[in-house]
Protein backbone atom coordinates (compact mmCIF):
# COMPACT_ATOMS: atom_id res chain seq x y z
CA UNK A 1 0.00 0.00 0.00
CA UNK A 2 1.05 3.62 -0.26
CA UNK A 3 3.39 4.93 2.37
CA UNK A 4 2.24 7.87 4.41
CA UNK A 5 4.03 11.19 3.17
CA UNK A 6 6.17 12.68 6.27
CA UNK A 7 4.29 15.95 5.94
CA UNK A 8 1.48 14.18 6.53
CA UNK A 9 2.10 12.42 10.03
CA UNK A 10 0.41 14.40 12.13
CA UNK A 11 -2.69 13.37 10.30
CA UNK A 12 -4.80 10.43 9.71
CA UNK A 13 -4.45 9.11 6.29
CA UNK A 14 -7.86 7.51 4.50
CA UNK A 15 -5.87 5.20 2.81
CA UNK A 16 -4.82 3.32 6.28
CA UNK A 17 -8.22 3.30 7.64
CA UNK A 18 -9.58 1.19 4.36
CA UNK A 19 -6.44 -0.87 4.48
CA UNK A 20 -7.84 -1.48 8.14
CA UNK A 21 -11.08 -2.50 6.88
CA UNK A 22 -9.95 -4.55 4.19
CA UNK A 23 -7.77 -6.49 6.25
CA UNK A 24 -10.34 -7.40 8.86
CA UNK A 25 -12.78 -9.08 6.09
CA UNK A 26 -15.57 -5.88 5.70
CA UNK A 27 -18.20 -6.53 3.30
CA UNK A 28 -20.29 -3.63 4.08
CA UNK A 29 -20.09 -0.28 5.24
CA UNK A 30 -23.40 1.12 6.90
CA UNK A 31 -22.80 4.77 6.53
CA UNK A 32 -24.38 8.39 7.08
CA UNK A 33 -21.86 11.21 5.23
CA UNK A 34 -20.04 13.23 7.86
CA UNK A 35 -17.50 15.71 7.81
CA UNK A 36 -14.85 13.55 8.82
CA UNK A 37 -14.88 10.98 6.27
CA UNK A 38 -15.30 12.40 2.80
CA UNK A 39 -12.55 11.50 0.87
CA UNK A 40 -12.57 8.24 2.93
CA UNK A 41 -16.23 8.03 0.78
CA UNK A 42 -14.45 8.54 -2.25
CA UNK A 43 -12.22 5.91 -1.76
CA UNK A 44 -14.79 3.17 -0.22
CA UNK A 45 -16.83 4.02 -3.33
CA UNK A 46 -13.72 2.52 -5.46
CA UNK A 47 -12.99 -0.12 -4.33
CA UNK A 48 -15.03 -2.61 -5.87
CA UNK A 49 -14.82 -4.94 -2.67
CA UNK A 50 -16.89 -2.97 -0.20
CA UNK A 51 -20.87 -2.52 -0.72
CA UNK A 52 -21.79 1.29 0.92
CA UNK A 53 -25.35 1.37 2.66
CA UNK A 54 -26.38 4.40 2.83
CA UNK A 55 -28.80 5.29 5.52
CA UNK A 56 -30.35 8.68 6.55
CA UNK A 57 -30.35 8.64 9.81
CA UNK A 58 -27.95 7.00 11.94
CA UNK A 59 -30.03 4.49 14.13
CA UNK A 60 -30.67 2.74 11.08
CA UNK A 61 -27.36 1.54 10.82
CA UNK A 62 -27.83 -0.83 13.78
CA UNK A 63 -30.26 -2.99 12.63
CA UNK A 64 -29.06 -3.31 8.98
CA UNK A 65 -25.63 -4.00 10.74
CA UNK A 66 -27.29 -6.86 12.88
CA UNK A 67 -28.92 -8.17 9.76
CA UNK A 68 -25.50 -8.17 7.90
CA UNK A 69 -23.93 -9.99 10.50
CA UNK A 70 -26.52 -12.43 11.00
CA UNK A 71 -26.47 -13.31 7.80
CA UNK A 72 -22.60 -13.78 7.59
CA UNK A 73 -21.27 -10.82 6.15
CA UNK A 74 -18.69 -8.39 7.94
CA UNK A 75 -20.09 -5.15 7.99
CA UNK A 76 -18.83 -1.75 9.51
CA UNK A 77 -20.79 1.42 11.18
CA UNK A 78 -19.73 5.12 9.78
CA UNK A 79 -21.44 7.89 11.91
CA UNK A 80 -20.71 10.91 13.74
CA UNK A 81 -20.88 11.06 17.23
CA UNK A 82 -23.82 13.27 16.64
CA UNK A 83 -25.80 10.61 15.33
CA UNK A 84 -24.26 7.68 17.52
CA UNK A 85 -26.07 9.69 20.22
CA UNK A 86 -29.42 9.49 18.58
CA UNK A 87 -29.39 5.93 17.67
CA UNK A 88 -29.17 4.46 21.88
CA UNK A 89 -31.98 2.78 21.43
CA UNK A 90 -30.74 0.69 18.23
CA UNK A 91 -27.29 0.51 19.55
CA UNK A 92 -28.68 -1.03 22.68
CA UNK A 93 -31.43 -3.55 20.96
CA UNK A 94 -29.94 -4.04 17.56
CA UNK A 95 -26.22 -4.75 18.58
CA UNK A 96 -25.50 -5.01 22.04
CA UNK A 97 -28.64 -6.99 22.40
CA UNK A 98 -28.25 -9.45 19.30
CA UNK A 99 -24.61 -10.23 20.69
CA UNK A 100 -23.72 -8.50 17.00
CA UNK A 101 -19.46 -8.36 16.68
CA UNK A 102 -19.44 -4.84 15.25
CA UNK A 103 -17.19 -1.69 14.75
CA UNK A 104 -18.45 1.71 15.00
CA UNK A 105 -16.20 4.20 13.19
CA UNK A 106 -17.25 7.40 14.76
CA UNK A 107 -16.11 10.93 13.63
CA UNK A 108 -15.61 12.59 16.92
CA UNK A 109 -16.91 16.26 16.40
CA UNK A 110 -15.87 18.80 18.47
CA UNK A 111 -13.18 16.58 19.91
CA UNK A 112 -10.10 18.72 19.93
CA UNK A 113 -6.59 18.17 22.27
CA UNK A 114 -6.05 22.19 22.46
CA UNK A 115 -7.71 24.74 24.97
CA UNK A 116 -11.06 24.29 25.78
CA UNK A 117 -13.38 22.03 24.10
CA UNK A 118 -16.47 24.23 23.06
CA UNK A 119 -18.91 21.36 21.58
CA UNK A 120 -21.33 19.69 23.57
CA UNK A 121 -21.18 16.79 21.31
CA UNK A 122 -17.62 15.93 21.82
CA UNK A 123 -18.58 16.60 25.89
CA UNK A 124 -21.34 14.05 25.65
CA UNK A 125 -19.50 11.22 23.57
CA UNK A 126 -17.63 9.43 26.33
CA UNK A 127 -20.16 9.48 28.57
CA UNK A 128 -22.34 7.93 26.13
CA UNK A 129 -19.95 5.22 25.70
CA UNK A 130 -19.60 4.58 29.09
CA UNK A 131 -23.37 4.54 29.73
CA UNK A 132 -23.30 1.81 27.56
CA UNK A 133 -20.31 -0.16 28.37
CA UNK A 134 -18.72 0.28 25.30
CA UNK A 135 -15.26 -0.30 24.73
CA UNK A 136 -13.57 2.35 22.24
CA UNK A 137 -10.23 3.35 20.91
CA UNK A 138 -9.27 6.66 19.92
CA UNK A 139 -7.36 7.01 16.74
CA UNK A 140 -5.75 10.76 15.90
CA UNK A 141 -3.35 10.32 13.75
CA UNK A 142 -1.93 7.31 10.57
CA UNK A 143 0.52 6.40 13.54
CA UNK A 144 -2.72 5.36 16.08
CA UNK A 145 -4.38 3.16 12.92
CA UNK A 146 -3.73 -0.17 14.32
CA UNK A 147 -6.14 0.15 16.69
CA UNK A 148 -8.59 -0.31 14.20
CA UNK A 149 -7.54 -3.41 13.99
CA UNK A 150 -7.20 -4.07 17.77
CA UNK A 151 -11.23 -2.81 17.81
CA UNK A 152 -12.01 -5.54 15.42
CA UNK A 153 -10.57 -8.28 17.34
CA UNK A 154 -12.30 -7.31 20.61
CA UNK A 155 -15.79 -6.97 18.37
CA UNK A 156 -14.77 -10.53 17.59
CA UNK A 157 -13.71 -11.85 21.10
CA UNK A 158 -16.83 -10.18 22.91
CA UNK A 159 -19.34 -10.41 20.22
CA UNK A 160 -20.18 -6.88 21.15
CA UNK A 161 -19.70 -3.05 19.10
CA UNK A 162 -16.85 -1.67 20.12
CA UNK A 163 -15.71 2.04 19.46
CA UNK A 164 -12.72 3.81 16.96
CA UNK A 165 -13.59 7.66 17.94
CA UNK A 166 -11.60 9.21 15.24
CA UNK A 167 -10.47 12.13 16.70
CA UNK A 168 -9.71 14.59 14.24
CA UNK A 169 -10.55 15.49 10.50
CA UNK A 170 -8.65 14.21 8.02
CA UNK A 171 -7.77 17.49 6.68
CA UNK A 172 -7.01 19.00 10.33
CA UNK A 173 -9.46 21.24 10.82
CA UNK A 174 -9.33 20.93 14.80
CA UNK A 175 -5.97 21.41 14.90
CA UNK B 1 -59.50 -5.39 7.20
CA UNK B 2 -58.76 -9.01 8.28
CA UNK B 3 -57.07 -10.88 10.71
CA UNK B 4 -53.40 -11.03 10.67
CA UNK B 5 -53.74 -14.47 11.57
CA UNK B 6 -55.57 -15.88 8.49
CA UNK B 7 -53.42 -13.91 6.35
CA UNK B 8 -50.22 -15.44 8.05
CA UNK B 9 -51.65 -18.77 6.92
CA UNK B 10 -52.51 -17.79 3.46
CA UNK B 11 -48.46 -16.69 3.28
CA UNK B 12 -47.07 -19.83 5.04
CA UNK B 13 -48.84 -21.66 2.03
CA UNK B 14 -46.73 -20.00 -0.57
CA UNK B 15 -43.44 -19.28 1.44
CA UNK B 16 -41.54 -21.82 0.05
CA UNK B 17 -37.91 -21.76 1.40
CA UNK B 18 -38.03 -17.67 2.33
CA UNK B 19 -36.21 -16.82 5.86
CA UNK B 20 -39.16 -14.98 7.25
CA UNK B 21 -38.76 -12.38 10.07
CA UNK B 22 -42.19 -11.91 11.38
CA UNK B 23 -41.67 -8.69 13.43
CA UNK B 24 -44.79 -8.03 15.02
CA UNK B 25 -46.90 -10.93 13.80
CA UNK B 26 -44.55 -13.18 15.55
CA UNK B 27 -47.24 -14.37 17.99
CA UNK B 28 -49.39 -15.97 15.12
CA UNK B 29 -46.32 -16.69 12.60
CA UNK B 30 -44.92 -18.97 15.92
CA UNK B 31 -47.76 -21.63 15.33
CA UNK B 32 -48.39 -21.17 11.63
CA UNK B 33 -45.08 -21.98 10.38
CA UNK B 34 -43.39 -24.80 9.16
CA UNK B 35 -40.67 -24.10 8.73
CA UNK B 36 -39.20 -22.56 12.08
CA UNK B 37 -35.06 -22.62 11.54
CA UNK B 38 -35.73 -20.20 8.63
CA UNK B 39 -38.04 -18.10 10.45
CA UNK B 40 -36.12 -15.34 12.73
CA UNK B 41 -38.57 -14.09 15.54
CA UNK B 42 -36.16 -11.77 17.10
CA UNK B 43 -39.28 -9.77 19.28
CA UNK B 44 -38.57 -5.89 19.43
CA UNK B 45 -35.02 -5.67 20.23
CA UNK B 46 -35.47 -2.04 19.03
CA UNK B 47 -38.91 -0.36 17.82
CA UNK B 48 -37.83 0.81 13.89
CA UNK B 49 -35.47 -1.43 13.28
CA UNK B 50 -37.37 -4.76 11.48
CA UNK B 51 -36.97 -3.88 7.88
CA UNK B 52 -33.39 -2.12 8.58
CA UNK B 53 -32.91 -6.25 10.06
CA UNK B 54 -34.65 -8.01 7.53
CA UNK B 55 -32.88 -5.66 4.57
CA UNK B 56 -29.39 -6.94 6.52
CA UNK B 57 -30.35 -10.39 6.00
CA UNK B 58 -31.27 -10.00 2.58
CA UNK B 59 -28.02 -7.89 1.16
CA UNK B 60 -26.01 -10.50 3.07
CA UNK B 61 -28.12 -14.12 1.49
CA UNK B 62 -29.01 -12.72 -2.49
CA UNK B 63 -29.66 -16.10 -3.31
CA UNK B 64 -32.54 -16.68 -0.52
CA UNK B 65 -35.86 -14.69 -0.54
CA UNK B 66 -36.28 -12.80 2.89
CA UNK B 67 -39.99 -11.82 3.64
CA UNK B 68 -40.38 -8.96 6.74
CA UNK B 69 -43.78 -8.48 8.24
CA UNK B 70 -42.98 -5.11 9.00
CA UNK B 71 -45.97 -3.03 11.09
CA UNK B 72 -46.84 0.59 10.51
CA UNK B 73 -45.83 1.93 14.15
CA UNK B 74 -42.19 0.56 13.37
CA UNK B 75 -42.14 1.91 9.58
CA UNK B 76 -42.98 5.44 10.78
CA UNK B 77 -40.37 5.44 13.01
CA UNK B 78 -37.83 4.69 10.74
CA UNK B 79 -39.25 5.91 6.55
CA UNK B 80 -35.69 6.52 5.95
CA UNK B 81 -35.06 3.27 5.57
CA UNK B 82 -37.22 3.06 2.33
CA UNK B 83 -34.99 5.33 0.13
CA UNK B 84 -32.18 2.85 1.53
CA UNK B 85 -34.13 0.13 0.37
CA UNK B 86 -34.80 1.28 -3.05
CA UNK B 87 -31.38 2.42 -3.55
CA UNK B 88 -29.81 -1.24 -3.40
CA UNK B 89 -32.85 -2.89 -4.61
CA UNK B 90 -32.37 -6.02 -3.42
CA UNK B 91 -34.44 -8.33 -5.65
CA UNK B 92 -34.74 -10.82 -2.69
CA UNK B 93 -36.58 -8.22 -0.14
CA UNK B 94 -40.45 -8.61 0.32
CA UNK B 95 -41.38 -6.09 2.15
CA UNK B 96 -45.10 -6.87 4.19
CA UNK B 97 -46.32 -4.19 6.33
CA UNK B 98 -49.00 -4.85 9.07
CA UNK B 99 -51.11 -1.70 9.29
CA UNK B 100 -53.66 -1.76 12.55
CA UNK B 101 -53.56 2.31 12.86
CA UNK B 102 -52.68 2.02 16.00
CA UNK B 103 -50.13 0.77 18.97
CA UNK B 104 -51.53 -2.27 19.94
CA UNK B 105 -49.37 -3.37 22.44
CA UNK B 106 -49.69 -0.06 24.25
CA UNK B 107 -53.39 -0.20 24.64
CA UNK B 108 -54.56 1.54 21.16
CA UNK B 109 -53.33 4.59 20.80
CA UNK B 110 -53.67 5.24 16.90
CA UNK B 111 -50.34 6.34 15.27
CA UNK B 112 -50.11 9.76 13.69
CA UNK B 113 -52.63 10.41 11.13
CA UNK B 114 -53.74 6.88 11.38
CA UNK B 115 -56.71 6.43 8.74
CA UNK B 116 -54.39 8.93 6.54
CA UNK B 117 -51.81 7.11 5.74
CA UNK B 118 -51.18 5.60 2.22
CA UNK B 119 -48.03 3.47 2.87
CA UNK B 120 -47.81 2.11 -0.39
CA UNK B 121 -47.48 5.52 -1.99
CA UNK B 122 -45.08 6.38 0.30
CA UNK B 123 -42.72 3.66 -0.70
CA UNK B 124 -43.35 3.79 -4.71
CA UNK B 125 -42.06 7.82 -3.73
CA UNK B 126 -39.02 6.56 -2.38
CA UNK B 127 -38.14 4.27 -4.80
CA UNK B 128 -39.73 0.90 -4.54
CA UNK B 129 -40.78 -0.57 -8.03
CA UNK B 130 -43.55 -2.41 -6.69
CA UNK B 131 -45.93 -1.49 -3.72
CA UNK B 132 -49.47 -2.36 -3.16
CA UNK B 133 -52.39 -2.20 -0.86
CA UNK B 134 -54.95 -4.85 0.45
CA UNK B 135 -57.92 -4.70 2.58
CA UNK B 136 -59.65 -7.62 1.84
CA UNK B 137 -58.00 -10.88 2.58
CA UNK B 138 -59.79 -12.78 -0.71
CA UNK B 139 -57.85 -9.86 -3.12
CA UNK B 140 -54.44 -10.67 -0.74
CA UNK B 141 -55.24 -14.30 -1.55
CA UNK B 142 -55.39 -14.02 -4.85
CA UNK B 143 -52.68 -11.43 -5.70
CA UNK B 144 -50.01 -13.00 -3.89
CA UNK B 145 -48.78 -15.56 -6.12
CA UNK B 146 -48.08 -13.18 -8.65
CA UNK B 147 -46.43 -10.66 -6.29
CA UNK B 148 -43.91 -13.75 -5.00
CA UNK B 149 -43.43 -14.17 -8.48
CA UNK B 150 -41.99 -10.61 -9.10
CA UNK B 151 -38.34 -9.59 -7.99
CA UNK B 152 -37.99 -7.48 -5.18
CA UNK B 153 -38.01 -5.12 -3.89
CA UNK B 154 -41.70 -5.04 -3.06
CA UNK B 155 -43.65 -3.64 -0.44
CA UNK B 156 -47.38 -4.37 0.54
CA UNK B 157 -49.19 -2.76 2.66
CA UNK B 158 -51.97 -4.87 4.48
CA UNK B 159 -54.85 -3.04 6.80
CA UNK B 160 -55.57 -6.12 9.70
CA UNK B 161 -57.56 -5.70 12.70
CA UNK B 162 -56.23 -4.38 15.62
CA UNK B 163 -55.13 -6.82 18.31
CA UNK B 164 -55.05 -4.48 21.09
CA UNK B 165 -53.46 -5.62 24.60
CA UNK B 166 -54.09 -4.18 27.87
CA UNK B 167 -53.01 -6.66 30.21
CA UNK B 168 -49.29 -5.14 31.68
CA UNK B 169 -46.06 -6.45 29.53
CA UNK B 170 -45.36 -8.06 33.01
CA UNK B 171 -48.24 -10.70 32.90
CA UNK B 172 -48.88 -11.04 29.37
CA UNK B 173 -48.86 -14.87 27.96
CA UNK B 174 -45.44 -15.20 26.12
CA UNK B 175 -45.42 -16.22 22.92
CA UNK B 176 -42.02 -17.18 22.18
CA UNK B 177 -41.56 -20.52 21.74
CA UNK B 178 -37.09 -19.85 21.09
CA UNK B 179 -35.00 -17.65 22.96
CA UNK B 180 -33.36 -14.81 20.87
CA UNK B 181 -29.88 -16.26 21.04
CA UNK B 182 -31.56 -19.77 20.07
CA UNK B 183 -33.38 -18.08 17.05
CA UNK B 184 -29.88 -16.41 15.27
CA UNK B 185 -28.27 -19.61 16.28
CA UNK B 186 -30.88 -21.99 14.74
CA UNK B 187 -30.71 -19.33 11.21
CA UNK B 188 -27.46 -19.54 11.05
CA UNK B 189 -26.97 -23.27 11.42
CA UNK B 190 -29.76 -23.32 8.97
CA UNK B 191 -27.80 -21.12 6.42
CA UNK B 192 -24.13 -22.44 7.50
CA UNK B 193 -22.87 -19.25 8.69
CA UNK B 194 -20.58 -18.81 11.42
CA UNK B 195 -19.78 -15.84 13.94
Amino acid sequence: MAQTPATQDAQLDPRLVLHEMKKNGVTHVVWLPDSETNFLYQLMQADSSLQLVPVSREGLAFSIAAGLATGGEHPIILIQNTGLMESGDSLRGWTIGLQIAVVMMVGYRGWTRHGVNTDSAATYTERFLHAFGITYYLVETSADAPRISIAFEEARRTQRPVAVLMADEYHGFNR
Amino acid sequence: MFQTADMLRIFNAHRGDAIVVPGRGGRHWAQISTRPTRDVPVGDPAMGGHAGFALGLALARPADRVVLFDSEGDLLMSLGILPTVAELAPANFYHFMLDNECYATTGGQPVPNAKNVAYDVIARGCGYPRAFAFDKLDDFEASLPSILAQSGPVFVALEVVPEVENVPIGQRARWQTRTRDRVLADLRAELGVGR
